[in-house]
């Protein structure tokens, strides 16, 4: 089954991952706190469900939006920068300031590209689930596969 | 984005590649949330939230490195979040040296914070709104600030505008001496899309109250009925420092970066129920609906009826008058338990300046009878040691359980187990 959704480009880009998904807002520090520690980058927040102890790195991060600390920016930039982040975040709602801050920041100062797509609705997030194949087009197509 | 001619020249590339690229960040990041203009940053100084030289964060210091090489330095001083190292708090040997490796690059970042435009030594907390700190926002003040504690109290408690921003970015708008106009810096975006209604009998835990309305507000902004029930109308010490707590827990355990407490905060006391958006969505809290939620914390502990072994009370940074209430606290539960020393090794953190006028104070050397360490020390990052991770501490913050493995108490409970259970 193949389901394609339209979103807002932030930081243009192609990318095929396999999807992994929270329904809960994504805490970037606590969930990203030890990725330079760990051979793959893991969910370690112990108050998401959905993703903990989940591998992130290489993966298309489909989320609500992201919450927490203000370092949320940032790590996203290092993490981008170091290899060690999703391979792409894809957002149902509007992105918050702090994903926007490291999308931003990734995409003019990084040498690694993490593409960004945000409003792909609530009915994305509905459906995508766990191990899907993702693939992202710079226009903000996400298609879906199962 | 309609940008001044001063703008648009930093944009083109007047003062060079690098600050163009910063100014592209910031127009580019406004632009996602619809700004229309930059604003000038009108606060006398910033507030950073990197203040860790955590080894792993090379990309950050590379930038901040180029960013001195060019001459992209702040155009305003500022203050900086907690040191995340102190030799007075307790560890192991393993843990100090495991320390020095996670934050090797602590000695370049706090040179680089020097050239970047550090106000002083001693700027270094997650509360630099304090008076004893001097970065005290008026109200109106543009700010680009980070540290979501801080911001969160600066829109709040002191009316200020800021949004959320990421680390990096609120450098860079210290650095172009502009922020772009959107979210919390417009009247607009300070709506309330949220009616709290706090029914519950006696005052509830400042941080357990947050972490409840963090995680059902989220990004939104929350508007409190019922807290000045407890709090009162006037924004005295007492109030400060409950707001202070509470909208460290709502912004950590949700993203809340403003709230407004009807008849106590200024824009609530200003504009009553006019801040209520239309069809704002209701919360109602009472004592079940907390129980509810302290209830749902995991606890991840490996041996969750194992001992405590280190007690955190101060996340964010005391204030001068909870350290000295905690002094006597403590000093009268030990008495009741025919103890002399806290049971359960226990650091009280404040910034520098408050620990000064603390130690001025008769209460320094009452709290240290009791075996209290009382540190500068961010203790997120003392968590962030991977030897001390899986330690089993106990705190009353909420923004270290979410942030760590730590367990959330409230302040009686922990009082109890310092003094009395030692368990």
């Amino acid at each position: 089954m193949l389901k394609t959704f339209q979103g807002r480009v932030i930081a243009a880009g192609d990318v095929t991952a396999e999807a992994v998904v929270t329904r809960n807002g994504f805490n970037t520090l606590a969930s990203m706190q030890m990725m330079f520690i760990q051979p793959k980058t893991k969910c370690v927040d112990q108050s998401n469900p959905d993703l903990y102890n989940k591998i992130l790195g290489g993966r298309a991060l489909c989320l609500p939006q992201t919450i927490g600390s203000t370092t949320g920016g940032m790590f996203l930039f290092s993490a981008v920068e170091s290899g060690k982040a999703p391979a792409c975040l894809l957002f149902s709602k509007d992105i918050d300031s702090l994903a926007a801050a490291g999308a931003v920041l990734s995409d003019v100062f990084s040498k690694n590209k993490m593409p960004v797509v945000d409003r792909l609705g609530d009915e994305f997030l509905d459906f995508v689930k766990d191990g899907d194949r993702i693939t992202v087009k710079s226009d903000g197509t996400v298609q879906v596969l199962r | 984005m309609e940008l001044t001619k001063e703008q648009q020249a930093l944009l083109d590339g007047e003062r060079g590649e690098t600050m163009a690229k910063v100014m592209e960040t910031l127009v580019r990041y406004g632009e996602i949330f619809g700004a229309e203009k930059m604003a000038p940053v009108t606060n006398e100084y910033g507030h950073l939230v990197l203040s860790f030289g955590l080894s792993f964060l090379g990309p950050v210091f590379d930038l901040y490195q180029k960013l001195i090489d060019d001459g992209c330095v702040a155009g305003q001083k500022f203050t900086c979040d907690p040191r995340p190292y102190d030799p007075a708090v307790p560890q192991n040997p393993l843990q100090k040296l495991v320390a020095k490796a996670v934050f090797g690059k602590q000695k370049r970042y706090e040179g680089q914070l020097k050239e970047l435009g550090i106000l002083n030594d001693d700027s270094y907390t997650c509360t630099c709104y304090l008076d004893e700190l001097g970065n005290t926002p008026k109200q109106g003040d543009v700010l680009s600030w980070a540290e979501s504690s801080a911001v969160v109290y600066a829109n709040s408690v002191l009316g200020a505008r800021c949004n959320r921003n990421s680390g990096i970015i609120e450098l860079f708008g210290s650095v172009a001496g502009y922020v772009p106009v959107f979210g919390l810096l417009t009247d607009e975006g300070r709506k309330a899309d949220w009616i709290v209604e706090l029914r519950t009998e006696t005052l509830p835990d400042a941080q357990l109250l947050g972490s409840a309305v963090g995680m059902k507000a989220m990004e939104d902004v929350p508007y409190i009925r019922g807290l000045d029930r407890f709090l009162g109308t006037e924004l005295n010490d007492d109030a400060k420092t409950y707001l202070k707590d509470f909208g460290a827990a709502t912004a950590s355990n949700g993203a809340v970066g403003l709230y407004h407490i009807e008849n106590l905060t200024p824009e609530a006391k200003e504009q009553g129920e006019g801040l209520i958006r239309e069809n704002a969505k209701v919360y109602v809290i009472d004592e079940a609906e907390l129980q509810r939620v302290k209830d749902s914390y995991p606890c991840i502990w490996k041996n969750p009826n194992a001992k405590p072994q280190l007690c955190f009370l101060g996340c964010p940074h005391m204030t001068l008058r909870q350290l000295e209430d905690w002094t006597d606290k403590v000093e009268q539960g030990l008495k009741e338990a025919g103890n002399e020393k806290v049971l359960i090794p226990t650091v009280f953190t404040a910034s520098m300046p408050v620990i000064k006028a603390f130690n001025a104070t008769p209460y320094a050397g009452r709290l240290r009878k009791t075996g209290v360490v009382l540190s500068f020390i961010c203790p997120l990052m003392y968590m962030d040691n991977p030897l001390c991770k899986t330690m089993n501490v106990i705190t009353s913050s909420n923004k270290l359980r979410t942030y760590t493995s730590a367990r959330y108490y409230s302040n009686e409970e922990i009082l109890e187990k310092i003094t009395k259970e030692g368990k």
